[in-house]
């Protein structure tokens, strides 16, 4: 097992030593350790989104057919659906980065306690979108804290009713609140991880140069945490797709979103087929949104760079 | 240059910032006080309007009525059980191919590293609707192995990621030491590397947890007698009363609250990194 590729370089640790000085005789090693996890995530990822695509255009004789997709677009909900869903999208989506920017910033900041302060704002990370979204039930139901919390320093006279159907503007703000509460924090962590990317060096030499923090966090943070922002952007639309349990739990079906009319499809009308057929509409807004935001950033990031 | 001496625009600043922070850190805590006390409250002080912030009477009997609604025990064992199986399927499946990406130079390993990451954003929980018509067929619909599957799938990038990094920190070099005294391989695997390792691979293992006891939209489809706690939770929520469902969300959070607690320090690789 000596082989020549063995001998230790002392001064040369970590990583880059451990990598690339493996001994030929092992390449079958890593490709084993590799291929039960690569063969379990397409089994599980590739073939089900194959099958989804299948469900979706399947007839029950086995023809093509776009019955389930025309069908989908015939329910009465289905647009409400979608504008639902990208309403979310626009509204959750930037604030999520703005807060999570302005916590990652201070903790980064290396304030007294700060390692407790990403600690409590990174909690959400843990909460299920279904406790969080009953979480913020006991806040806005109409016996709810918020209302208790009004009417005790005398701003209403008697509970408002912020989750009622006919009131789609305020229920829209209890979902956009929960969902801001709840997956914030993962923005944050991407945040902050590429914080630590950047050399200390230039936050100092920005204090140096007498750059206030509002400008220093404009023209020097901002530019240097630009890959960060981008997968958190990324994932965050992702995931606001897929929004679901807190809309369902604060609302109900009186605001239907797309994963929501996926899981009616399925659980209550018995219907796997327009369920697919709504699978297949998330996939493609994931793989379109992901391939959108890859093309515009990295042509925005070419201009400047030019 | 000097540093500057505490003037009062030096202190009013840093109380904005601590303010902030605490401010920050408010929005995030209260909701939890929130939801405990409306769960440690008598049944029909829900009803009760205005609320008291402070509770006058805390009782464990809401909370005891949830717990021994028809379905929440059961529920409750099928969700360790699918998060014990999901912790066993992952670590194995995970774990190793997290310990070649920190220790191997091979070709195809930047793809593959590409391909971890992209799962961990891939919307894996709707391909549980193709998935329940699979596993109709092989008999995994209902059953809490189809709900593991899938859960696993889920947990699988962080598993790799967080492994890989554990195995990076671990130094290879003690562990070709214990090659040339005499150990095979595997053998200076188990003995030098795994022991290191562990608290890290228990980290892990915590986070899968997290990912399998929170899970709601796969275990809703999968399931329809065997159901884990978040699908009892979902499917009988339009039909709950508000208290059954204060109690309910207060028992998904407190698990998963404490478990973050003791992964905290590697929070930052879960997300982070390239």
């Amino acid at each position: 097992m000596l082989g020549s590729g063995r001998h230790l370089d002392r001064s040369v640790s970590g990583e880059v030593a451990a990598l690339g000085r493996r001994p030929r005789g092992d390449a079958w090693l890593p490709l084993a350790l590799l291929i039960p996890a690569i063969a379990f995530l397409a089994l599980l990822i590739i073939v089900p989104m194959l099958q989804a695509l299948f469900l979706s255009v399947q007839s029950e004789a086995g023809a093509l057919t776009t019955e389930h997709f025309e069908r989908m677009r015939g329910d009465v909900a289905f647009s409400d659906a979608w504008r639902n869903t990208l309403l979310l999208l626009i509204l959750v989506v930037p604030l999520q980065i703005v807060l999570a920017l302005v916590m990652a910033l201070l903790v980064h900041s290396r304030i007294k306690g700060h390692a407790w302060f990403l600690y409590v704002y990174a909690i959400p990370l843990a909460i299920s979108d279904l406790a969080a979204g009953i979480l913020w039930l006991a806040v806005f139901t109409e016996s709810g804290y918020l209302n208790s919390i009004l009417q005790g320093i005398g701003v209403i006279e008697r509970p408002v009713t912020f989750l009622a159907y006919t009131d789609l503007g305020s229920v829209i703000a209890t979902i956009v609140i929960a969902e801001s509460w709840r997956a914030t924090a993962i923005v944050l962590v991407v945040l902050i991880a590429g914080l630590q990317l950047i050399p200390r060096d230039y936050f100092e030499a920005a204090d140096l140069f007498g750059a206030s923090r509002f400008r220093r966090t404009i023209h020097v943070v901002l530019p240097l945490l630009r890959p960060s922002l981008q997968s958190a952007l990324i994932i965050r639309t992702i995931f606001a797709f897929q929004t679901f349990a807190v809309v369902f739990a604060l609302a109900g079906r009186n605001f239907p979103v797309l994963m929501g009319e996926a899981y009616n499809w399925y659980s209550l009308n018995r219907n796997p087929n327009v369920a697919a057929a709504y699978a297949v509409v998330l996939l493609a807004l994931t793989l379109g949104a992901t391939f959108i935001y890859l093309r515009v950033l990295n042509v925005a990031q070419a201009e400047r760079t030019r | 240059m000097d540093r500057p001496s505490p003037s009062p625009r030096y202190l009013l600043d840093r109380s904005l910032v601590y303010g902030l922070a605490v401010l920050l850190a408010l929005w995030v805590v209260v909701p939890f006080y929130l939801i405990g006390v409306a769960a440690f409250s008598p049944r029909d002080a829900v009803f009760e309007y205005p609320k008291a912030l402070v509770p006058t009477d805390l009782t464990a009997e809401t909370m005891a009525f949830f717990v021994n609604s028809r379905g929440v025990i059961p529920s409750v064992i099928n969700s360790l059980a699918v998060a014990a199986i999901t912790i066993t399927f992952a670590l194995l499946l995970g774990a190793p191919a997290g310990y070649a990406l920190a220790r191997f130079r091979f070709p195809g390993r930047d793809g593959f590293q590409l391909a971890v990451l992209a799962t961990k954003m891939f919307p894996i929980s709707i391909l549980s609707i193709p998935l329940a018509v699979t596993f109709l067929r092989l008999g995994l619909y209902d059953n809490l192995i189809g709900v593991a599957l899938v859960h696993t799938a889920m947990a699988l990038p962080f598993v790799i990621l967080v492994t890989s990094g554990v195995f990076v920190a671990v130094s290879h070099e003690l562990e070709e030491a214990a090659q040339t005294l005499g150990c095979t391989r595997l053998g200076a695997f188990r003995r030098v590397a795994l022991p290191l390792a562990l608290p890290g691979l228990a980290a892990a293992a915590i986070f899968t947890f997290v990912i399998s006891w929170n899970e709601v939209f796969a275990a809703t489809i999968l399931t329809l007698r065997n159901r884990t706690l978040p699908a009892q939770v979902l499917s009988t929520l339009a039909d709950s009363p508000l208290y059954y469902k204060f109690a309910g969300g207060f028992f998904m959070v407190v698990p998963a609250i404490i478990f973050i607690f003791f992964m905290r320090k590697y929070l930052l690789n879960l997300w982070g990194g390239k």
